[in-house]
Formats: structure tokens, sequence, C-alpha cells
């Protein structure tokens, strides 16, 4: 290997690549790379934009199924709906921008994920946003709290989309590295969609929307390719970061989504690609990539925000509401009117040039950063080097020394006596005081919107054909599960997930992942991914859902202390026909509880409280061995609850008259959940203790019927197991002697919760 | 008579699609009028819908009302054609001194999305006509500047002459004697914070934001302009 000058490597140091890395780029161009050159790798090589070290794990995914249009590596998966629809869905995290600057941070990942949905040909339809924070008592996190609030208000609002849904969690383990992931949801006729690569030569690349500043660089590599210094809340020590973090305009971005739907309407682009992470330099890198063509690119041309910008300034900026749009010479006229009209800016900055040849003889995508279109070559680089050449990492893995102690600190037994009724009031919390400063109506689709099960939207929006189909989304996440067993827990949150859909009578069809996990530097954080993704693995191939996009989120650390593995699971449902409302989680007085589902875990434990929320977050107890899944009884079960909830929308004449899933918090938290929905109390009775009130293992819902004899019998037909837990009425819930509380005291606790929680935040 | 209603769009504007849908299932043609064009010839009744309109800079609605459209909204409403502004639109209309009073930021300082009921006070508007005094609506709110107000004098003059068509059951944001909506002195004109447009099937959880619309497209239908 040849030697490396003294500049270069400081300069590639800085940059965030190891000297092996920059080896691999001097063999990749067969000569040193300029400094240029070199800050392009600088970001399209970051762990952020290249998934390095979760690449090779990531391949295990089942991602193909018959409704599959596209699949990972594009902007967003699509699935086909039918009635000549189809519906992209993309999640991403914006967690360490949103860690040192939270508004904006929050902001700008709404911006970003809602250009991947558009750039597809999709308008963009709803958001939900899963949020993490450390527990809220301390001003920092009530200032992450709101600051991420009002981020994703302020921009979902005013940008046209709703925010439909999403998680609230609240742990230790996020104190001084919040998770701020964002889930969008698109659709666009069938015919419509296109995809990211350049082709013909001669064409042009526009660049569309705001001016390139220097707000944003490195956004990919310096900050969210690195831990946090900070421990415990002490983030002030990463306050340096804070010009990597972009600012975001949903103005721009709204004027940007109208013209590019233009576009694509007037069939007037040949290729399209979002600016995200990496600015420039990932867009002409990937189209160029995508489309085996030369790209070249008068740097000159690009518009600034602000004089004296270096041209790697210019390409790595992560300057947000930017687009680059191919389109041929013959249409430029028609681009730049229509920009106009929706006073979008629309500038010239390069075009598609004969590809190179590589050594087989074979095209290669080509990119060349020119001063001034015919003036020098300041950068040539082969473009699939940039953006599919990175090193791939094999990281080692080992299970944590510590898990062999933490799995036998089983909690079940030690809490059999813990007092249930004080349990519920310390679970029970509504997030409207969230939910209420999102806009979730736009475009008349929710049917259901946050605070239930998952999200149920109908199938429409401006430019889509009509369909009286409806399509159900959910988040999903469970760090405790998977803090005890990532495999297992993983698994059970995709089981989660499909569980949610069926309560809006909707079928899964595919999933979109998250993972948000610590430094892939330390084995341990490198065994939790592999176990995270191998559960996914089983889980999906057990329901039949592939993954059709995702994101992993590394270096989720701080002061050296990595995040519990929180893999968060987006699920993408459908109802055949949603002509009315699917029953509620509210029930009459004069119902029968009962309890969908096997009562009982497999495995040792009938009733495990390993992982669950009574252990962890109301007794400390983080230890225990998880419960095992039955995967086929969850699969019928979940079915039977899908075609029930179908059956039953809109009348009273339906067998199920409310539903709920059994999530965190159990049988007890989920009967709390519906008495206090519904203003009517419940007698529960014959639960064996506090295990099986509060246990978590999914495929169990609550549901309450008018016809309990025909709902036995449908039951027995499906095989899927079915128990009388009770009768709706009166003014008090009662769980056996364990849980008794008034609805008032329900309904109170449930208003409350959130605001006195964050209140006392702010007093101390 | 099928009703032409133009909705006007200016850029940032995000309630344009779901006011033609509404109005249409109601029976009206309506259609979309960007806010560069000068005339509104051909139209029975002109709606501003929600949104963000120039993103809400300076103020909500403050850089919309010199929009090219705005000189032929005015003459419009002048001319005693039926106007429907919904939240950003009634933010519009206030700005363009077409309605009397401003809105400010709500009470509590955050962004509202949530259900509201209303109750007619007046039906001396082209929104209320064919409502009933009294009558309670399940009609929801999405805003952060929605606390209408206005000086003691101009209240007095609301009140007096029954231009308060729609109050707050439960006052969501601090406006002024409970005030959702108001109309001008002839009552062509009309301004609401809450989307009835957003209340037009039992799918989507209330059907009584047809009570308004319908009550408009009647007007608008009768209206000579």
């Amino acid at each position: 290997m040849a030697e490396r000058s003294e500049t270069s490597e400081a300069l590639h140091r800085a940059l965030g690549l190891t000297d092996s890395e920059f080896d691999d780029i001097v063999s990749a161009l067969d000569r040193e790379p300029n400094a240029l050159e070199l800050a392009l790798f600088g970001v399209m090589w970051s762990e952020h934009c290249s998934y390095k070290s979760s690449r090779i794990h990531l391949k295990r995914l089942p991602t193909t199924g018959p409704t599959v249009l596209v699949g990972p590596g594009e902007n967003a998966g699509v699935v086909d709906a039918g009635d000549g629809i189809a519906v992209a869905i993309r999640i991403e995290s914006h967690n360490h921008p949103s860690a040192i600057e939270p508004a904006q941070g929050a902001a700008t990942g709404v911006g970003g994920i809602l250009r991947d949905i558009f750039t597809m040909g999709a308008r963009p339809l709803a958001v939900m946003d899963p949020l993490f924070f450390g527990e809220p008592n301390d001003a920092r996190q009530r200032w992450l709290v709101e600051g991420v609030v009002s981020g994703i208000s302020n921009y979902g609002n005013s940008v046209g989309v709703p925010t439909i849904g999403g998680e609230l969690t609240f742990d230790r383990c996020y104190q001084s590295n919040p998770l701020v992931n964002v889930l969008c949801v698109g659709a666009l006729p069938v015919e419509r969609l296109v995809l990211s690569a350049a082709t013909g030569t001669g064409n042009l690349a526009v660049l569309l929307g705001s001016s390139t500043g220097r707000d944003g660089i490195g956004g990919v590599s310096v900050l969210a390719s690195a831990g946090f210094e900070g421990a415990d809340g002490a983030a002030t020590l990463d306050d340096d970061k804070r010009p990597s973090v972009q600012v975001g305009d949903p103005y721009e971005e709204k004027r940007l989504i109208e013209a590019c739907l233009a576009l694509l309407d007037e069939g007037l682009v040949v290729g399209i690609q979002d600016l995200g992470g990496a600015g420039l330099a990932c867009a002409t890198s990937e189209t160029a990539a995508k489309g085996r063509v030369g790209m070249d690119v008068d740097v000159t041309a690009i518009p600034r925000r602000e004089p004296g910008m270096e041209p790697w300034e210019v390409m790595t900026s992560e300057s947000q509401e930017r687009m680059l749009a191919i389109v041929t010479p013959a249409g430029l006229a028609q681009v730049e009117a229509l920009c106009a009209q929706w006073e979008v800016s629309a500038t010239v900055i390069g075009r598609v040039t004969d590809p190179g040849i590589d050594a087989n003889g074979e095209p290669i995508g080509l990119l060349r950063l020119r001063d001034g279109f015919d003036g020098e070559i300041l950068a040539e680089v082969p473009a699939a080097a940039l953006a599919d050449d990175a090193p791939l990492y094999e990281r080692p893995m080992a299970e944590p020394a510590s898990r062999a102690a933490l799995l036998d600190d089983d909690p079940t037994d030690a809490l059999a006596d813990i007092d249930g009724t004080a349990a519920v009031l310390a679970l029970l919390g509504d997030a409207h005081l969230v939910y209420q400063q999102y806009d979730h109506q736009l475009f008349l689709n929710t049917v259901i919107g946050p605070g239930a099960d998952a999200a149920l939207l109908r199938l429409a929006g401006p430019g889509l054909p009509a369909s009286s189909k409806g399509m159900a989304i959910s988040t999903d996440s469970n760090p405790r599960w998977c803090a005890l067993d990532p495999r297992a827990g993983t698994a059970a949150t995709v089981a989660e997930g499909l569980a949610n859909v069926a309560v809006t009578g909707a079928t899964a069809v595919a999933i979109v992942n998250c993972l948000n996990f610590g430094n892939p530097e330390h084995p341990e954080v490198m065994w939790q991914l592999s176990e995270s993704i191998d559960g996914m693995t089983e889980a999906c191939l057990a329901y039949g859902l592939p993954v059709i996009g995702g994101n992993v989120s590394l270096y989720n650390e701080s002061g050296g202390v990595d995040i519990d593995p929180t893999p968060v699971v987006g699920t993408l449902g459908f109802v055949e026909e949603l002509l009315e409302r699917p029953p509620s989680l509210a029930w009459e007085a004069g119902e029968t509880l009962v309890l969908v589902g096997e009562r009982e875990a497999i495995g040792a434990h009938a009733f495990s409280l390993a992982g669950s929320s009574l252990a962890v977050d109301v007794a400390g107890r983080r230890g225990g061995t998880l419960f095992v899944m039955d995967s086929d009884a969850h699969k019928a079960t979940c079915a039977f609850v899908a075609n029930l909830v179908a059956e039953s929308a809109g009348g009273s004449d339906g067998l199920l008259a409310s539903i709920h899933d059994v999530g965190s918090g159990g049988i007890a938290l989920a009967a709390a959940e519906m008495a206090t929905a519904s203003g009517v109390g419940v007698r529960v009775e014959g639960i064996q203790g506090i295990a099986e009130a509060f246990c978590e293992h999914p495929g169990r819902f609550l549901a309450t019927t008018r016809d309990l004899d025909a709902l036995v019998e449908r039951a027995n037909v499906a095989g899927v197991a079915l128990s009388v837990l009770g009768q709706t009425g009166g003014d008090d819930l009662s769980i056996d002697a364990l849980v008794s509380l008034s609805l008032e005291a329900l309904i109170y606790r449930s208003n409350h919760a959130l605001g006195e929680a964050l209140d006392a935040a702010s007093a101390s | 008579m099928t009703s032409r209603i133009g909705v006007v769009v200016f850029p940032g504007t995000n309630c344009e699609h779901d006011a033609v849908v509404a109005l249409d299932q109601l029976g009206a043609d309506a259609s979309l009028v960007f806010h560069t064009e000068t005339s509104l010839k051909g139209f029975d009744g002109i709606v501003l819908p929600g949104g963000f309109a120039h993103g809400d800079y300076v103020r909500p609605g403050a850089i919309a009302r010199f929009s090219p459209i705005m000189d032929a909204v005015s003459a419009f409403g002048n001319d005693g054609g039926p106007i429907l502004g919904i939240c950003n639109g009634f933010q519009v209309l206030c700005e363009a001194q077409l309605l009397p009073g401003a809105l400010q930021k709500n009470r509590g300082l955050t962004f509202l999305c949530k259900p509201t009921t209303l109750i007619v006070s007046s039906t001396r508007s082209v929104l209320t006509a064919t409502a009933t005094v009294g009558q309670e609506l399940s009609i929801p709110i999405n805003h952060f500047s929605g606390s209408y107000t206005c000086d003691s004098e101009t209240l007095s003059m609301l009140r007096d002459q029954e231009r308060i068509v729609l109050r707050y059951r439960e006052n969501p944001n601090g406006s002024i004697d409970d005030i959702a909506g108001i109309t001008n002195e002839a009552g062509n004109i009309v301004g609401l914070m809450p989307h009835p447009e957003r209340a037009i099937s039992s799918l989507l959880g209330s059907q009584d934001g047809n009570v308004l619309l319908s009550s408009f497209l009647h007007s608008s239908s009768t209206a000579q302009v």
C-alpha cells in the first residue's frame, strides 16, 4: 500500500474515515483522493449512509411478497394496494439532531421523510412519530419533549400532512440520547411510480427548492455516526455539534411537494431524488450509480445562501427542502414554468453524460464535479464507489456477560403481592397533550386517529383513483422486552404490530423497521442487533410479512453507555371495505367481557412479569426470562379478530361491541383503558393473580359482546381460544381482589398523568 | 341549481381538496382558484379554506390579503356574494378587513386539533341560515391562532346585530365571548375557526358540518351576484 500523505491522513480522520477506509478509497480510485473527493467519501461512507456495520445482517430479512412493488434500497418501500393504488411507506430516525436541537431536529426529520415519499411519486398522506425520552423528572427532559413535539407540530401541520399516531415512551436509558423516529405513508396511482435512476445522456440535472447553506454539514457523519460524550443528561458537552443540525422551512417544503407532484403528473421527470443525509453528494452519486451514467455537476451553478462556500461544503451541506430532478432539455421550459407557479426555484446544475467503463467493459456511473459547466474537473469518482462500495464490516459480536444474571433475576414471584390498584394508576396515562398538537385529520381520511391501538385511514387522497379500502398503520416497540432478549423481544414486537392492525379489521401486508441501537463497535451491541434481526426474520416468516424498508440508527450512546435495543416496527395493513366505523375500545353497560386468544403463554411460565411494564416501570425490576410466543396461535387469533371487527363495523348487530389489544400493562391496564374510554365500569373475575393481570405476552385481546353464545361458537369453529372474564356496568373497575378503582379516579388519572409528570419536571 | 363554488388556493393552503370533496358531496360544483387569478366571474360562492397561506409568515393571513385574488374576493363580497372563510380563511378575511377583529394565539400557546361542540347563536348568515338557534354541532378545530378578539365596541356591535353565528360550548382557545364564528353586517361573509368540511360523514365521526355547508350552498344558489 502506498504511503499516505500527512495532510490527507489528518483530513480523513477528521472526516470520520478510518485508515483502512482511506486505503480502500485509494484502491477504488487507483490514486490518492483530493480533499473534495475525500469529503464526498467521508459523508457517503458514514455509518448512517452506508449501513456498513449492519448491511451483512440486514440481508437475512425477507423482503419480497406478492404485493411488493419496491423493496428496501429505494427511497421508500411500495406495495400494491389494489384499485389502481400503490402505497409508499418509510421510517427514519432523527435521533442525534433532536438530542442537540429538539425542535429543528424533529422538524427536519418530518421534512426528510416526506421527501422520501414524494420522491416515489406518492403524495404523503400521514406521519407517525415514535418518541423515546428519559424519565420525565428533570427540566432537560421537558425541554426535549416540548421541543420535539413542537417541532413535529409546527412542521407537520404547516406542511399539510396529518400526524395520525406514534408512541411515547419514557425510560432512563434515553436520558441523554432520546429517540425521534418518524414514519410516513403516501399513496399514488400505481402507474405513476418513479425510481431514482438518472438516464439519458444529455438530460439535465435540475436542483429544485431551497438554496444551499452551511447548515447540516457533517450531519450524517459527525453527528449521526458517533456517540455523545455527555453522560446523565449533560449533553452540553456536545453542544458544538449544533451547526450539524439542519434548519427546516415547512412552507418551502409544501410548495416543493406541490411542484414535484405537478411535474410528475405532467410526465416531465425522468428520475428524481431527494436531498437528505449527505446532501448533493448523495443525490448525485446515487442517481448516477443507479442509472449507470455519467453525471457532470457544475459546483458553481448551485444557488448558495451565503458567499465564500467551498465546493466540499456545497456538496455535503444538508440544507433542507431540496430535490434533484433529471429532466429532458426539451421539457426544461415547462419544468421552470411549473416551478415558478409554486414559487419554487429550479436551477440546472448538471447534466447526464456518457458512463464510465469498468475493467470488464461494462458501463458504470461516474460523478464529475466541475468549476463551471465545461470548466476544470474538481473531483472525479466512480459513483458506485461512493454509493454502494463502502466497506462492509463483520464487527465482533458477544452476548453481554451480565445477561445470565439478568435472566435469573425473574420478578414474577417477588411481585405477587404488589398493590394492583396503585400499579394501574401508575401506568395509566393518555398522550392527548401531545397528539392534540398535531393536525391528525387533514385529507378527510382519519377514521381512527392517535391514541388507539392502530391508526385507520380511508385509502383516498387528491389524484387517487376511487377506492373503498382502508389502510391501517401501527408503530410498535418494546425496549423492555428487547433488553432482556433482543431476539424474542423483536419477534414479539412484530407480533404486536400484527395484533394492533387486526383491531381495526385490517390484515397486515408488510412492515418497515427502524433499528435504534448503541455503538456498533461494542460487541454486545452488535450481538443485540444481530439477534434482533434474527427475531424479526423469524416473525416475518411466521406471519408472511416482508420488510419493505428500514433504517438503522447506531451510536445511540452517551458517556459510553448504550441505549437498550429499540427496534421500532411500522406495520401496514389493509381493510377490504371500509364503509362504517369499526368497534372502538369503548363498551356499554350490560356486555360480556371476554379474552380472545390463549390465556397462558407456552413455555415454562404461563404468566411471566419479566420485561413487563409492571416490573420495569412500577417496580424497577428489569430482569427475568421473557415469555415464549406461540406464533401459529397468534396468527390465527389476529385473523379471527380482524374478520370479526370488519363484520362488526358500523352496527349494533355485530358480534363485537368493543375491542382492545392487550399490550403494556396487560389485562389490567387494557380493562382500565376501556373503562376510561367508555365511562362505564366492569367487574372482572377469575384472574389468577397479579402475574396474570399484568403479564404482556401478545396474542390476546379484550373484547365485549352482546351475543356470547354466537361469539363462542365462532371461536370454536376458528379454533381460537376465548374465555369469559366478566360483565360491563357500574361505576368501578374491579379485577377480583387485585384492582379496585372508581371511574372518576381512572378518568382523572388518564387525563392528568402526563401533564403532571411534565409539570413536576419543570418545577424541579 | 348546482352551486358553482370557487375554493381559493394560496401557496401554503392545505385544506382546499377537503373543501372541494365536502362541497361536491353535497351536490356543489367546486373548483380550485389559484391566488394569482384576478377574476371570480362565474362563481356563486367563494371558500377560503384552511392551511398556512404564505407560510403564515408575519401573521396568519397578513401576506395573503395582498394576493392578487383578494381584490376580486372583496368585490365579490361587497356585491353580496356568499364568502366562507374556514380557519386560515377566517384569519385572511380579518386581515383583509372583510370581517372585524383578529385571531390571536390560543390560550395555552399550543396548537389544538380536537373535537369541539358548537352552538348556533344566530341564523342571520349564509352559513347558518338553515340551521336553528341553539342547535349543537360537533365539529373539530385545528389551529394555533384561533382565539378571536376585538375591542369592546366591536363586541357590542357583533352582539347587537346578531353577528356572532357560532359559539363554543366549552371554550378551547380563549376566544372572547366563546366566539367560534362571525359574519359581516349583511350576513354574506362568514368566518369560523372550526372545520365543517372535516365533519361530513359518520365514518369520520360526525356529519354535523353538513348542516353549515348545505346552508352555505343554499345561500349560494339563491344569491344574486
